[in-house]
């Protein structure tokens, strides 16, 4: 983002709209902006060429564009890239772009690092050095080559997005207006390892799918692999989603890393079946890509299926997620930019 | 550093947090309780955080004005088995708030700062746990305390119990570094509790 000027990027239609009232310019401008913005590909106010040359002007003496491209990427064998932004503050972020045979999706970071200290993941090994702002966040999306053809957005980068929520449903409200990208929020996934009451505001204030971190549901197992257990025990951000109705368009689903000899029992299946009665959900079983100092492991292949078709049995519709991205560091929990940080 | 306190009107456990906020309309956030569970006030420890919403609001206040509090929660609590509680800055208040309740038999408290005068609760502490209180000053050349980080304090020591529990409290990094270094000196992570600030 611009290093001095306050960046029009990341801006919702409303902000617009207040600053053509505090520069005293139409208030048509905003939408105008906006559509310069976020659906143009220009990277400049001097391009926004329908609005006139002394509006220009005066926008640009106290703004900057702000959207930015990546200061580097890196490709992996099965095609996922993973991008390196730089953020206002000068610290970095990391975004995954994974293409599928027909989607495309990106999976992006919501806070440099994060606080939330969970065991099996990289990203808390850098601890937290600050939030992005809705700029950040989607420029995260505008700025990659593939920006075009995206089909999906997941908030599963670095950070832990209920812990910036305000930011978080400003960028889904510049993704999904009509003033915006146009996206459905059906195509938008924010996942979190539930933080309850954001998670409520979350659910109220906008239409994208949840996915929560569930990864057991014993709760003195859960207290060593996830802190926030101890604040936000995983039955209660459960019995709250339950209020809610998931059986329409809007969905929920549970992300499971499985760990060897932990928590791909039998046990836990039945568990499982117990804490999500009476949800329509989806469990998705992910393969734990191991992260230094961790003494966890991933158990073989026969125990990730077995696991998923017991669950499948006991009517708990679950899928095994495809690791992609993994020779580049890309895959679910092992983004960081802790070395990149330590060196600015 | 700072404590506020108002009158006590429910019962919490130890190691319990609220969320306050200085008006309804904002985030409110999260703070450990650091008043024993049978005292008549219920405190929150805080240091000011200049670019914060709350805390610069929290450390104008005055008898009388008002906050809004939640009731507490969490299950941030130790039973009677030997422990280790380990935390950095104001990371030490559940820990104080066990102590004030009477629940520290068998613990052994490390608590780690940059300066001396952030030993919060420093003489009480060195009076009911004497030995068991151990205290860490990075930034400091003198006084009759260990110098350096809690992670160097415990990277000294020649073995961990394996038995024993380990509670951790304070900024996430360094719950995360302290547990690691605990897990490579071979605790089982799940004798590893920890409460992260958020």
């Amino acid at each position: 983002m611009d290093a001095v000027k306050e960046p029009l990027f990341g801006k919702t239609l409303n902000e617009l709209i207040q600053l053509t009232v505090d520069l005293g310019l139409p208030k048509y401008t905003a939408r105008q902006m906006a559509d310069w913005l976020y659906k143009k590909p220009i990277g400049s106010i001097a391009e926004m060429s329908n609005l006139s040359k002394k509006n220009r002007d005066l926008l640009a003496e106290k703004f900057g564009f702000g959207a930015i491209p990546p200061v580097k990427v890196q490709v992996s064998a099965d095609g996922t890239k993973k991008y390196l932004f730089v953020t206002g503050n000068r610290q970095f972020i990391e975004t995954a772009m994974i293409p599928d045979d027909d989607r495309t999706t990106v999976c992006v970071s919501s806070q440099v690092g994060c606080k939330m200290g969970c065991l099996f993941c990289m990203t808390a090994k850098q601890g937290f050095q600050g939030q992005l702002s809705a700029g950040e966040i989607v420029n995260q999306i505008h700025s990659i080559d593939e920006a075009a053809s995206v089909s999906n957005i997941v908030y599963m980068g670095m950070g832990e997005p209920f812990d910036n929520l305000d930011e978080v449903l400003k960028s889904i409200e510049i993704l999904t207006s009509d003033w915006g990208y146009g996206m459905s929020p059906r195509r938008i996934t924010v996942s979190s390892i539930g933080i309850v009451p954001a998670m409520l505001r979350f659910l109220q204030e906008s239409e994208a799918h949840l996915a929560i971190s569930l990864h057991t549901p014993f709760d003195e197992q859960r207290k060593s692999l996830m802190p926030v257990q101890i604040a936000y025990p995983i039955r209660e951000v459960v019995e709250e989603i339950k209020k809610w109705d998931f059986s329409g368009q809007r969905r929920v689903s549970f992300e499971y890393i499985l760990f060897k000899g932990l928590n791909d029992s039998a046990l836990h299946v039945k568990e499982l079946g117990r804490l999500l009665n009476g949800i329509k959900c989806r469990i998705n079983l992910i393969r734990f890509h191991p992260v230094p100092g961790t003494p966890l492991a991933s158990p073989d292949e026969e125990t990730i299926l077995h696991f998923k078709n017991q669950l499948n049995e006991k009517g708990i519709f679950t899928t095994v997620r495809a690791s992609r991205g993994q020779d580049i560091y890309a895959a679910c929990g092992l983004l960081s930019t802790k070395e990149q940080n330590v060196g600015k | 550093m700072f404590v506020i306190s108002w009158k006590r009107e429910t019962d919490f456990n130890p190691g319990q947090v609220i969320k306050i906020a200085a008006d309804p309309h904002e985030p409110p956030r999260i703070y450990s309780i650091c008043s024993g569970n049978k005292e008549e006030e219920l405190s929150v420890l805080f240091n000011v955080k200049p670019s914060g919403i709350l805390t610069p609001k929290l450390a104008q206040m005055n008898p009388g004005d008002e906050i809004f509090v939640s009731s507490p929660y969490g299950s941030f609590a130790c039973d009677e088995t030997p422990a280790y509680w380990i935390s950095t800055g104001t990371g030490v208040a559940p820990f104080y708030s066990m102590i004030r309740s009477g629940r520290f038999k068998n613990k052994k408290l490390l608590h780690g700062v940059s300066f001396a005068n952030q030993f919060y609760f420093e003489d009480f502490l060195m009076e009911e746990l004497g030995d068991q209180y151990i205290r860490c000053c990075s930034r400091e050349k003198t006084g009759d305390f260990y110098h350096g980080r809690v992670t160097d304090y415990l990277l000294g020591l020649p073995e961990l119990p394996k038995e024993d529990k380990y509670y951790l409290c304070g900024q996430a990094l360094m719950v995360v570094e302290v547990r690691d270094l605990l897990i490579q000196k071979g605790v089982p992570y799940h004798q590893i509790f920890a409460e992260i600030f958020f």
